[in-house]
């Protein structure tokens, strides 16, 4: 035995409040686990999805492409369109995200009439490069995302979204 | 450090007989299982409300996935129950809670009544209890179709036409329940789903306070 004597009192405060504690953290542990699910589910990669736009009539303008795919929304499976600007730098096809990176809102290019070689947002005026560089002074504090872009077939098959890599 | 926070809070709040009122109250020799093992019949109410805290504790995060539509209700059940983590576990509790609630509820009330504890000064209570136990058994009820399978589907069938076979105004339930007069579907799930999550268990919170500023007022019942 130690010097310090633990007294009945403390011995039942301590053991109460083990056990209690013990089965509060058998019923919780479960439910926040599942709640926090989402954030903990891995996601696999996307596939390369093919669009209609033929990749020999891509300039050095960028366009918008539009490309399908079906979504996986938990219970929910959908057709799902989203899209790309796509442009030639050189021989080289580019693709950049057209999510706006202040608040998510859809760039365009050439959106604003004064700055025809920027994407545009109209949402609060942030502007781009054409390579996704934000503007300094405009709401975006960072370059647009990038899409894994490549030629298939003679068609534009775009991929995973990631890091702007031209910037 | 718990100490002094508590020390730091109770200086400013005086908030020790507030928990005081609530934690200190006489248990008598007659209700305590460790003098008469048989007092383990009185554990029965407490049970009740364990049980209770944790359908609502289970229920609040079940909410999280599912979705009272007739398209998508039995794919989100599905989906909570086989895709998420601990999602089986997390929907069995509710689950057989539903069972245990209503199986504890009756073992109370017949301990209530076999020690005759209902008498006075004490019907108020048993009133109280009465509520409660329709309150609960309403919660079953409306529970059981959520998951949108073809039990819950039939067994609700099946309850609507007991109800409509009240005299006269059996009719007039039956829309009132179901949402339409011969149609059991969209408008059927959403009712059952809002009284299910928000009416009966703001009755039953409502209830379950009476029930125990009561007992707590008129203190636990004689020995037999």
């Amino acid at each position: 035995m130690s010097n310090n004597r633990v007294s009945r009192r403390q011995f039942l405060g301590y053991t109460l409040t083990g056990v209690g504690g013990f089965m509060a953290a058998g019923m919780l542990m479960p439910m926040v686990r599942f709640a926090v699910d989402p954030v903990l589910q891995q996601k696999d990669g996307g596939d390369f999805v093919l669009t209609d736009q033929r990749a020999e009539d891509i300039t050095e303008e960028p366009v918008r492409v539009d490309f399908s795919f079906e979504q996986t929304d938990a219970w929910y499976v959908s057709e799902v369109t989203n899209s790309a600007w796509v442009y030639k730098e050189g021989d080289k096809l580019i693709a950049l995200s057209p999510v706006c990176k202040h608040l998510g809102c859809t760039v365009n290019w050439a959106g604003d009439p004064e700055q025809p070689t920027q994407f545009f947002c109209p949402c609060h005026a942030g502007r781009y490069e054409k390579n996704g560089q934000n503007i300094a002074g405009t709401p975006p504090l960072g370059p647009l995302d990038e899409y894994e872009v490549q030629e298939q077939d003679g068609y534009v098959a775009i991929g995973a979204v990631r890091l702007n890599t031209l910037v | 450090m718990l100490n002094k926070l508590y020390d730091w809070v109770d200086e400013r709040l005086d908030i020790t007989p507030i928990w005081r009122d609530i934690a200190d109250h006489e248990v008598p020799e007659h209700v305590n299982p460790a003098h008469h093992f048989s007092a383990f019949v009185y554990c029965f109410g407490g049970l009740t409300f364990f049980i209770t805290v944790i359908q609502i504790l289970s229920g609040m995060f079940l909410t999280m996935y599912y979705v009272p539509d007739i398209e998508n209700a039995w794919q989100s059940v599905y989906y909570l129950q086989n895709e998420v983590a601990f999602g089986e576990i997390v929907r069995g509790m509710h689950h057989w809670g539903a069972s245990l609630v209503v199986v504890m509820i009756f073992l109370h009330t017949l301990r209530v009544f076999f020690t005759g504890s209902y008498k006075k000064p004490r019907e108020l209570n048993w009133v109280v209890g009465v509520l409660l136990f329709g309150v609960i058994l309403g919660l079953s009820f409306t529970g059981y179709l959520l998951p949108w399978d073809m039990k819950a589907l039939f067994a609700t069938k099946v309850g609507i036409e007991i109800a409509a076979s009240v005299p006269l105004v059996g009719g007039m339930i039956k829309t009132l329940l179901a949402g339409d007069a011969t149609i059991l579907g969209a408008q059927t799930l959403t009712r059952f789903f809002a009284i299910h999550v928000f009416f009966l268990p703001a009755a039953l919170l409502g209830l379950l306070a009476a029930h125990f500023i009561m007992i707590r007022r008129q203190g636990i019942s004689g020995p037999l």
